[in-house]
């Protein structure tokens, strides 16, 4: 350990109006497990596509075993033994495994002999994959499988990490950390980025925080606390969520017996699903992506019409109804993906305002657009959320992930709804940010609103639901209290494992 | 009418003949579409091989001289594609129909002295004792040799996109360029050579139009080939060996209306005319109906963002 694997000195990029990075430095040690923390645009990203050879920087150096190391893409950044799992995972659908893992090599062997060879890494860390089945069929743990493989076939000696446990159960995680364990006594160093601080603290050796570009500082994970960490990289105290005790009410939104196949062409097909919210109760559905929460809000919605019994609102049967019908009755959904679905990327937060809140807001008036209430109903939504933009007047797409999600959360919960369905709330959004989000969540159940989340996030759910149930294949399991739930049955209800092995050390 | 008037042989020899220029046109474009563009101006590439084709070969007084000619003025006209749509960041779609209109102005207008002239032949090729064979020897061994290259094409890069990296990686930058671009891949400079690969082919289909088939040269006569190999291009669920066969129906179908319509069939011509359009795209839409797999970055303009 007297030699750095990796040096970083004074790292600096910046794009135009913004220093995604100024002036980085630290040191990643041989078989170490050093994570990088930083919230939401705190210039992780950028850092590690300069190592890998994506970004070139502005200035300042990088040091390989005691050489200069300057990739000019990122095929010279592989033959120098740096590997990368991505958080956006960097495969092709329509292409079985073998095929996306050659893609990823520089001298592939023959598929035959290549299909071998992944069964054999596989098998030994305790990653079993079949290399010729189509990825998009896959599960987002087997997915991940595959990014890790097609790293470990070149025998990395740093393996980078983006958000990699973000979309895995808990069993798939402790699978996957005794799989880095395993790597990292071999020698092989890992550059962890997680937002997750109770696993940094569990596998890291060592952490750099970063905040707006520029590192606040590091830490030993397991002498740290959470708390400590969390605070590091907002740079100020934190604000947990509060859930004051509040009374249910009459059943808000009653499925039962709902199947429905999916529209999607990798879609999960929902199968005979029951569920009742009350009013007041907030209800969380957890599970694994792909497995039917897309479809499920889609159902909810209204883009997916249903048999009309298989859905009722107040008891009244919604299931044919289109979303506006359902909108006006009460029931209001906000789906996961920002830009595209709940927000129509190049129109201004004025236009998208309008868009859901045309009926609830009367901000329509036989047929005309009332602007100026339009106009008004988006500064609301600005205010109250705190969303940080300019003015109603701009794109959705100039916002930055949290603040969209503040706007697209913040417009169905000023509508005043019933029934509020909400899709991965949080997804990619920081700490601040969630919370406040979560904290919106908590006050609407308080007023009486029934609420469903859907979110890969279980602290979330433990923090703010009342009940749990997990979506596994299409499949609803039986709602449990949240309240003395622990991770392991959690994880049950949540299908397992999927035919993970832990490797065998 | 007089059906006994049709002879079978002559009749699948001359659907091969019929079925080439779509067959080249669609094989290149699957090329293009593989690589995730989506390029509508085939015809307008088609037409222009076709002039430049004719216009070579009338000059040189050779065919072979006529065909390169056909394949250079295709690629050079989806050259301008490739600017406009992977360097300008244009609008594929958009950016294929202007090719289409210009490349029908363009060869209008090099082809106004050409009109009326016959251009020289090429020889078919004799395999002697092979091609005086019965039956076999007219439909296998009696055509002109670009008809064997069409077919020699669509086998390759059937070979191409099924066994090698170059195939794999052409597969990859279409399916996802922004993963293909993340690994490290030249999304940009593989879907230019795509591009100019297909405009070489439709170029060579629009000659063989040009130069074999009818021959001679009247303005806007691919009549539309290039729209019928876009629709076969999708309709073959983007597969080689489909695209040959969809492209055989569909001259096999113009053959035989044309051979109905010479017998005095009681069908109005109108409803033979139109046969081969509907017939191919009723099969290839039954065929196509299994999970039909467009390239999953088709038609979507790539920006590197870094």
């Amino acid at each position: 350990m007297s030699q750095p694997l990796l040096s970083l000195k004074g790292l600096t990029k910046a794009y135009p109006g913004v220093i995604a990075n100024n002036d980085i430095s630290f040191d990643i040690g041989a078989g170490e497990v050093h994570a990088l923390l930083g919230e939401n645009g705190a210039g992780k990203s950028t850092l590690v596509k300069m190592i890998y050879g994506l970004v070139k920087p502005d200035s300042g150096t990088m040091t390989l075993r005691g050489d200069a190391y300057a990739p000019a893409e990122p095929r010279a950044a592989r033959a120098d033994g740096i590997a990368m799992v991505f958080q956006h995972f960097s495969l092709f659908d329509a292409l079985n495994v073998a095929e996306n893992i050659a893609l990823g090599m520089e001298n592939p062997p023959p598929m035959r002999d290549l299909a071998s060879r992944i069964r054999e890494v596989s098998e030994t860390y305790g990653l079993p994959l079949d290399p010729f089945r189509t990825v998009g069929d896959l599960s987002a743990g087997e997915r991940q499988r595959v990014e890790i493989i097609r790293c470990l076939l070149q025998d990395p000696k740093l393996l980078i990490m983006d958000e990699p446990t973000s979309v895995l159960t808990p069993q798939e995680v402790e699978i996957l950390f005794k799989t880095l364990e395993k790597l990292r006594a071999e020698g092989t160093s890992i550059l962890y980025i997680s937002h997750k601080l109770e696993e940094i603290r569990r596998l890291c050796d060592t952490a750099t925080i970063l905040r707006l570009g520029q590192v606040v500082g590091g830490c030993i994970p397991r002498e740290t606390t959470a708390r400590d960490m969390a605070e590091m990289m907002v740079g100020s105290a934190l604000k947990t969520p509060e859930r004051s005790g509040r009374a249910l009410g009459e059943v808000a939104l009653d499925i039962s017996g709902l199947s429905v196949a999916s529209p999607a062409e990798f879609g999960t097909a929902l199968k005979n699903l029951h569920l009742t919210v009350r009013q007041g109760e907030i209800l969380g559905i957890g599970g694994v992506a792909g497995n039917g929460q897309e479809e499920l809000l889609g159902v909810l919605s209204g883009e997916i019409p249903t048999e009309a019994e298989a859905v009722k609102l107040a008891g009244q049967p919604v299931g044919r109804m289109g979303p506006t019908e359902r909108r006006t009755l009460g029931l209001l959904t906000a789906p996961e993906e920002r830009l595209g679905h709940a927000a129509a990327p190049d129109m201004s937060l004025t236009e998208n305002a309008l868009l859901t809140g045309a009926v609830r807001e009367k901000l329509e008036h036989r047929g005309f657009l009332r602007w100026g209430a339009a106009r008004a109903f988006a500064e609301k939504i600005i205010a109250e959320f705190d969303v940080r933009t300019p003015g109603p007047e701009n794109a959705a797409r100039s916002l930055s992930g949290g603040n969209l999600q503040k706007f697209v959360i913040g417009r169905e919960v000023l509508q005043d709804p019933d029934v509020l369905v909400v899709n991965q709330p949080t997804w990619g959004v920081d700490a601040a940010a969630a919370a406040a989000i979560r904290q919106a969540l908590l006050d609407l159940a308080a007023n009486g609103a029934a609420v469903i989340c859907i979110s890969q996030d279980l602290d979330e759910l433990m923090e703010i639901a009342d009940r749990f149930a997990a979506l596994n294949e299409g499949r609803l399991s039986e709602p449990r209290p949240t309240e003395g739930l622990s991770v392991d049955e959690i994880g049950l209800m949540m299908g397992g494992a999927h035919g993970m092995e832990v490797a065998n050390v | 009418m007089d059906l006994s008037g049709i002879n079978p042989v002559l009749l699948i020899a001359s659907l091969m003949v019929a079925a080439t220029p779509l067959l080249l046109a669609a094989i290149g474009e699957l090329v293009v579409e593989k690589a995730g563009v989506l390029n509508l101006g085939v015809e307008g590439m088609m037409i222009t091989g076709a002039i430049s084709g004719f216009a070579v070969a009338v000059e040189t007084g050779s065919p072979w001289l006529g065909f390169l000619a056909a394949a250079a003025g295709g690629a050079l006209l989806s050259a301008l594609f490739a600017l406009l749509t992977q360097v300008a960041l244009a609008n594929h779609v958009a950016s294929g129909l202007a090719l289409t209109l210009f490349g029908l102005g363009l060869s209008a207008l090099i082809g106004q002295s050409y009109g009326g002239q016959k251009p020289p032949a090429m020889a078919k090729i004799d395999l002697g004792p092979l091609t005086d064979l019965p039956v076999v020897g007219p439909i296998l061994f009696g055509h002109d040799p670009i008809l064997y290259l069409g077919i020699a094409i669509v086998a390759a890069v059937w070979a191409l996109l099924k066994f090698t990296r170059l195939g794999l990686i052409l597969r990859a930058v279409g399916e996802n360029h922004e993963a293909a671009h993340a690994l490290g891949y030249k999304v940009v400079r593989i879907r230019v050579l795509a591009i100019l690969f297909g405009g070489a082919c439709a170029g060579l289909g629009g000659a063989y139009i040009s130069l074999i088939r009818v021959p001679q040269w009247t303005d806007g006569m691919t009549a539309g080939v290039g729209w019928i190999a876009l629709a076969l291009v999708v309709f073959a669920s983007w597969k080689p060996w489909r695209v040959l066969a969809g492209a055989y129906l569909f001259g096999g179908v113009t053959v035989l209306q044309l051979n109905l319509q010479a017998a005095g069939i009681a069908i109005p011509v109108e409803y033979l005319s139109m046969s081969p359009y509907v017939i191919t795209v009723i099969v290839l839409v039954i065929l196509s109906r299994d999970k039909s797999s467009a390239p999953g970055s088709l038609g979507r303009i790539f920006h590197a963002s870094s």
